[in-house]
């Protein structure tokens, strides 16, 4: 691994915003014009929040505990906070949460976090090869993570760039993206668009519509492609125009930052 | 109908080795202090279902009580690994566990099945995923009316389900409001149920939301305030986040692990409350 240009602390200092928060921003940004978003726990959860506060004040936050519409005032710990059951404007059961509201195609945005991305925005979070003489490493699992991003109208995706997060195959596929290439969800019978953004902390990557392969379309204020590539564990296709995403504007970091402070509370 | 009983004498009488038991309640309403008093009388080579493993079952598991774990996602929600679930899975310490793994809306439609007493499940799920290369539960099924080819999901019929709500009335019948979850189907797909209780009132109120299973589909129910900690019971308690955080380094060390459930399970008494639900 060769080290960044600029180190995250310098980065910091200069900008007064960290790669994370970028990250953050940049994710909420891309809810802009939703109604409806199933949100996952972590960092999809923190952008979700970062849109109701800022560029979409009305958009309708559904939690797989079966939350619809919630409105917490802090970051949540776990997707069945109490919180998120208080405001919500409905509560239902998970069986009906995934049946009636997710597969019956009620639901605009999915949210997800992954462990493992490949170049079709597959994603893995069950088992990771860590070699020949090592037991698999477990992950978590799927979650709703398979009929989230079957059934959703489209997919976002926010992690943290790195070649151990962005890789050449995956060890196991949990849940699909676009296969290996732009029919495959179609000949699945998959109702959703699948992913159309994957926002790390670098940049934001899109499907290329001819070949469904993740593109390097932006990239934040001081992050060159070089680095982008570097993080990535195959080679990283980079768009004809590379656009760069708008700073955070200090609304944006204000709420970020006081919804975070809220859910240390 | 549901006897009310204490918890001692209910897990004894309802919980036997070798059994396939499911203990849910989604993040709210999960009952651990019935997961506790199976560790105290040592009830083992259980097979576990629950959607979220989540630390209830950490515990279980590192207690090495348990052959096989049925679930869709084993993390510490917000915080991270379940580190003796994997423990157990990678490194067969204390004992080997088998999974049986599914999504959230696999597990989910498993329960709904064995609630209707239906044979298996039908949903769009799983399409592209290798999840179903590694599970005996999931196939195909085509459409007779359509001719779509959907995924089919094994009826999950457990032994005894396990749950706390929040409030029964003294026949027996129980409610529970706030985040319901998975368990009427649950509790309905069961041979036996056990429930463990914030209070026993005079008359059950009807809540917005509320589920309320009748004491003619239960077996026993025990009085156990805050038997869901460090989960929560909406209208009595709350999450307790700063457990779940503690959890982590605890469960990350066998040693720490052990002395934990030591002191706190092994070497605590099982809770006893009286009729109404107060602690004695």
């Amino acid at each position: 691994m060769s080290e960044a240009p600029v180190t995250e602390a310098e980065f910091t200092q200069f900008t007064q915003f960290t790669r994370d928060e970028l990250m953050e921003v940049n994710a909420a940004r891309a809810l802009a014009g939703a109604k409806t978003c199933f949100v996952g726990i972590g960092l999809p959860s923190t952008a979700a929040n970062l849109a109701r506060a800022t560029v979409n004040p009305d958009l309708v936050l559904i939690y797989e505990s079966g939350t619809i519409g919630s409105k917490p005032t802090a970051l949540p710990l776990s997707i069945g906070d109490g919180e998120l059951a208080e405001t919500a404007d409905a509560v239902v059961p998970v069986p009906e949460m995934f049946n009636y509201w997710l597969q019956g195609g009620r639901i605009d945005v999915g949210f997800l976090g992954a462990a493992q991305v490949d170049r079709y925005a597959n994603i893995n979070t069950t088992v990771v090869n860590r070699g020949p003489d090592k037991p698999e490493g477990r992950l978590p699992g799927a979650g709703g993570a398979p009929e989230i991003a079957s059934n959703c109208g489209k997919v976002l995706m926010v992690l943290r760039h790195s070649t151990r997060n962005f890789v050449r195959a995956l060890d196991f596929v949990t849940t699909l993206g676009h296969g290996s290439g732009p029919k495959d969800r179609a000949a699945l019978g998959m109702p959703g668009a699948g992913p159309t953004a994957v926002i790390t902390d670098l940049g934001v990557l899109r499907p290329d519509p001819e070949t469904a392969e993740l593109v390097l379309t932006e990239l934040h204020p001081g992050v060159t492609v070089e680095q982008v590539r570097e993080a990535t564990g195959w080679e990283l296709r980079v768009a004809d125009e590379v656009g760069t995403t708008a700073p955070p504007t200090t609304e944006e970091l204000a709420a970020l930052r006081a919804l975070k402070a809220a859910g240390k509370r | 109908m549901a006897e009310i009983r204490s918890l001692h004498d209910a897990v004894a009488d309802l919980i036997h080795d070798g059994d396939t038991v499911a203990m849910e309640g989604f993040t709210h309403l999960i009952p651990f202090a019935a997961a506790h008093e199976i560790i105290r009388q040592g009830i083992t080579d259980l097979t576990l279902a629950r959607m979220t493993p989540d630390v209830i079952y950490d515990q279980l598991i590192g207690a090495g009580l348990v052959k096989k774990l049925v679930f869709s996602w084993g993390g510490n929600p917000g915080v991270g690994s379940l580190h003796r679930f994997r423990d157990a899975v990678e490194n067969g310490w204390p004992r080997p566990l088998e999974l049986d793994e599914h999504s959230h809306a696999g597990m989910a439609n498993r329960y709904v099945a064995g609630a209707s007493k239906l044979p298996f499940a039908v949903l769009r799920g799983y399409r592209g995923s290798d999840i179903p290369s590694r599970t005996d539960t999931v196939s195909t099924v085509t459409c007779p009316f359509t001719g779509e080819k959907l995924a089919a999901v094994a009826a999950l019929n457990p032994d005894v389900t396990v749950i706390h709500a929040q409030q029964a009335d003294r026949a027996g019948n129980v409610q529970m409001w706030g985040l319901t979850g998975v368990q009427k189907e649950a509790a309905l797909a069961a041979s036996r149920v056990l429930v463990t209780v914030e209070e026993v009132v005079d008359t059950l109120e009807p809540r917005p939301g509320g589920v309320v299973l009748p004491t003619w589909v239960l077996d026993a129910v025990v009085p156990v305030p805050g038997g869901a900690h460090p989960s929560y019971a909406t209208g009595y308690t709350v999450r307790d986040n700063a457990f779940y955080q503690a959890w982590d380094p605890i469960a990350r060390d066998r040693d720490a692990f052990t002395q934990w459930i030591e002191t706190h399970v092994r070497g605590a008494q099982a809770p006893v409350a009286d009729a109404e639900g107060a602690n004695a």
